[in-house]
């Protein structure tokens, strides 16, 4: 599952098309979505309630399948993996931060960031000081053995956060990361975003909220399923808007 | 993945719900110990009985006179047959003649001893004051002790010569001496049976009471001696035959059948005395202790059973429950073969804990008698009890655990 060199996509999406239930009760969510995504760029998908943002969301997370259409990512082609492949993708080359922040009760900020690499194989000693790292740069370094239920909403976002990047995952996913934190944690998750994108992440994030979109280099707008826009507000290779204009 | 790791998150499972999981333990460990302490006192009164039937006597066959066999008057259909040695018009008794053909060397190789008995029922002993009625005063020769197991405590058993002296000399149980003497030393007091007087030599060692009969509430005195005074010349009646070994005991049957049917001249298979076996007694009663041990092991086996079910219900539960941290677990990149892991090892892990702590309770209970009976731990069973509760962790808990490995990650998140 090696990348090829040059200009191959983080992500390539071609005409994937999900539907819900049977016959009368059919529900296109998705009506044949294609995209890119470049490798370093930071796009934000925008769209009301239903137009099928988590949908895509959680097919391109390998979370869910799509009913057609292929996607690669980082040159893989999902739809070929098997279960034991696609739990190894998405341990190493995907990561995911959702609205609700799905950290483990009962298990300390550490041993929640430290999961996905006791999944993939680490040893003990590499994957704390890679844990440790990944909760300093959340800035979280003095709360490593708190559980989740004595950290506030925008603390448990970024203890998702660094466990979602804690494998150095290809590609970051977030599904409405601040749709659950109040104004001054909101400010917090999207710093922390922007750093990821200047230092050269990949970060696919959705929202309904134009003050997040502002942070992406590219927006792209669903309606009903379908792509209605498609706009660039940085280019790939430089830093996210919000950061640049500091 | 490493082992280790899924070990530890099956013990931080089972770990946040202490009470649910003690609990559990608890149904497997109730289980565990009940299956061994009952096959264990199962064991125990087999054994106990076992014991009371080796007391009357080891190798030894009884030989009594039937009245229902031979050619008795009532009979009548039984005289025409058998045509060779001609119509038998009485069952013969047992008589000193056949204690005595049974003793040959060529013809009984597996006999070791021959004691011919007879009882003089009810006589009534008295020393001075005390009398006391024995319930079984018995004539016959020295071999019958070692026969019948019945050792001494006291004095000295009487000896051939004194079968041959038809001397009045006599054994008496603990009831007859505590009757009679209470705590004088009874060795050389004359005692008299129904006005003949009798020497003590010894004092049987305490039997206790099988069953209705007081196994102490005997005297022994040599053969000539009882018949001279108490029963008469008449007919014996019993044969005791000490066979030379536990495994010729029915060897030495058929040497005594044919010998004493030769005698007797029988030739159906009506013959008219009987022959009761120690051996076979103790195989048809170790078959019927047998059947007892199982019948409690399977009623404990039910309740480890019912512990197993409940170790699924609590995983259901358990998965259920989990079934989002299932999802987040799947979404970070678990593979199928650590979420089954997980879940299949909490079930065994409960199982194991249970049936183990089962082991040690059993371990303790047995050291206890139980209604009246010393149980005794059967090593089989400990292994079996724990073997099947381990496995009824695996089986158990693999639907379960089997289901929460294969949910889908959506599926698992979305899960409320």
């Amino acid at each position: 599952m090696t990348a090829p060199d040059g200009p191959a996509p983080v992500l390539r999406v071609s005409d994937l098309v999900k539907e819900y239930g049977e016959g009368d009760a059919r529900v296109r969510a998705l009506r044949g979505v294609s995209m890119d995504v470049e490798r370093g760029d930071y796009v934000a998908i925008m769209g009301a309630s239903g137009s099928g943002k988590s949908t895509l969301m959680n097919i391109l997370g390998c979370l869910d399948v799509p009913t057609s259409g292929t996607y690669l990512i980082d040159g893989a082609d999902v739809g070929l993996l098997d279960e034991h492949q696609l739990a190894i993708l998405r341990n190493r080359r995907v990561g995911f931060v959702f609205q609700s922040f799905n950290l483990i009760p009962r298990m300390s900020a550490l041993a929640n960031v430290e999961l996905p690499l006791v999944y993939g194989g680490v040893g003990l000693a590499e994957r704390r000081a890679r844990a440790l790292a990944a909760l300093e740069q959340v800035g979280l370094a003095d709360r490593v053995h708190h559980e989740p239920n004595q950290l506030s909403g925008g603390q448990q976002q970024r203890v998702a956060v660094a466990r979602a990047l804690v494998t150095a995952p290809a590609l970051l996913l977030a599904d409405e990361p601040t749709g659950n934190l109040d104004t001054a944690s909101t400010g917090d998750v999207l710093q922390i975003m922007d750093r990821l994108s200047d230092s050269g992440r990949t970060i696919v994030l959705i929202t309904h909220e134009n003050d997040v979109a502002a942070h992406a280099k590219r927006v792209i707008r669903l309606v009903d399923g379908e792509i209605v826009e498609d706009r660039r507000q940085a280019p790939v290779d430089g830093p996210p808007p919000r950061m640049a204009a500091l | 993945m490493n082992q280790l790791e899924i070990l530890r998150f099956a013990l931080r499972g089972l770990l946040a719900n202490k009470m649910r999981s003690s609990l559990t333990t608890l149904g497997i460990l109730i289980g565990v110990a009940a299956v061994i302490m009952l096959v264990a006192v199962g064991e125990g009164s087999s054994r106990s009985i076992q014991q009371n039937i080796q007391r009357l006597g080891a190798n030894t066959l009884t030989i009594s006179p039937s009245f229902s066999g031979g050619g008795g008057g009532g009979a009548g259909g039984m005289r025409t047959q058998g045509g060779n040695t001609g119509p038998r018009t009485q069952a013969r008794q047992l008589s000193l003649a056949d204690a005595k053909a049974l003793t040959d060397r060529t013809l009984a190789p597996s006999v070791t001893s021959v004691s011919p008995v007879v009882t003089a029922a009810s006589s009534t002993a008295a020393y001075g004051a005390a009398s006391h009625t024995i319930a079984q005063f018995v004539g016959t020769y020295p071999s019958y002790f070692e026969a019948v197991n019945k050792p001494i405590a006291q004095g000295t058993y009487f000896f051939n010569e004194d079968v041959l002296a038809a001397r009045k000399v006599v054994v008496l149980g603990q009831t007859v001496v505590e009757e009679l003497f209470g705590t004088v030393d009874p060795i050389g007091k004359q005692v008299s049976v129904s006005g003949v007087p009798f020497t003590v030599v010894g004092v049987l060692k305490e039997a206790g009471s099988t069953g209705m009969q007081d196994a102490d509430d005997v005297a022994i005195a040599p053969l000539p001696a009882v018949q001279q005074s108490l029963s008469g010349f008449g007919s014996l009646n019993s044969i005791v035959v000490q066979a030379t070994g536990a495994g010729t005991t029915t060897t030495a049957q058929s040497e005594v059948t044919a010998i004493l049917n030769q005698r007797h001249g029988i030739t159906n298979d009506n013959p008219d005395y009987r022959i009761l076996n120690q051996a076979t007694l103790q195989e048809t009663v170790s078959a019927a202790t047998g059947t007892f041990t199982v019948l409690l092991g399977a009623v404990a086996a039910i309740s480890l059973l019912v512990g197993g079910i409940g170790i699924t219900n609590i995983m259901l539960v358990t998965v259920t429950e989990r079934t989002r941290e299932i999802g987040i677990r799947k979404a970070i990149g678990a593979p199928r073969s650590a979420i089954l892991g997980q879940f299949l090892l909490e079930a065994t892990l409960l199982s194991l804990v249970g049936g183990l702590s089962g082991v040690l309770v059993a371990f303790l209970g047995t050291r206890f008698a139980i209604a009246g009976i010393e149980p005794v731990l059967v090593p089989s069973s400990v292994v079996l009890a724990l073997g099947v509760s381990v496995g009824i962790g695996l089986f158990f808990g693999s639907y379960p655990a089997n289901r929460a490995a294969k949910l889908r990650p959506i599926q698992a998140l979305r899960h409320e």
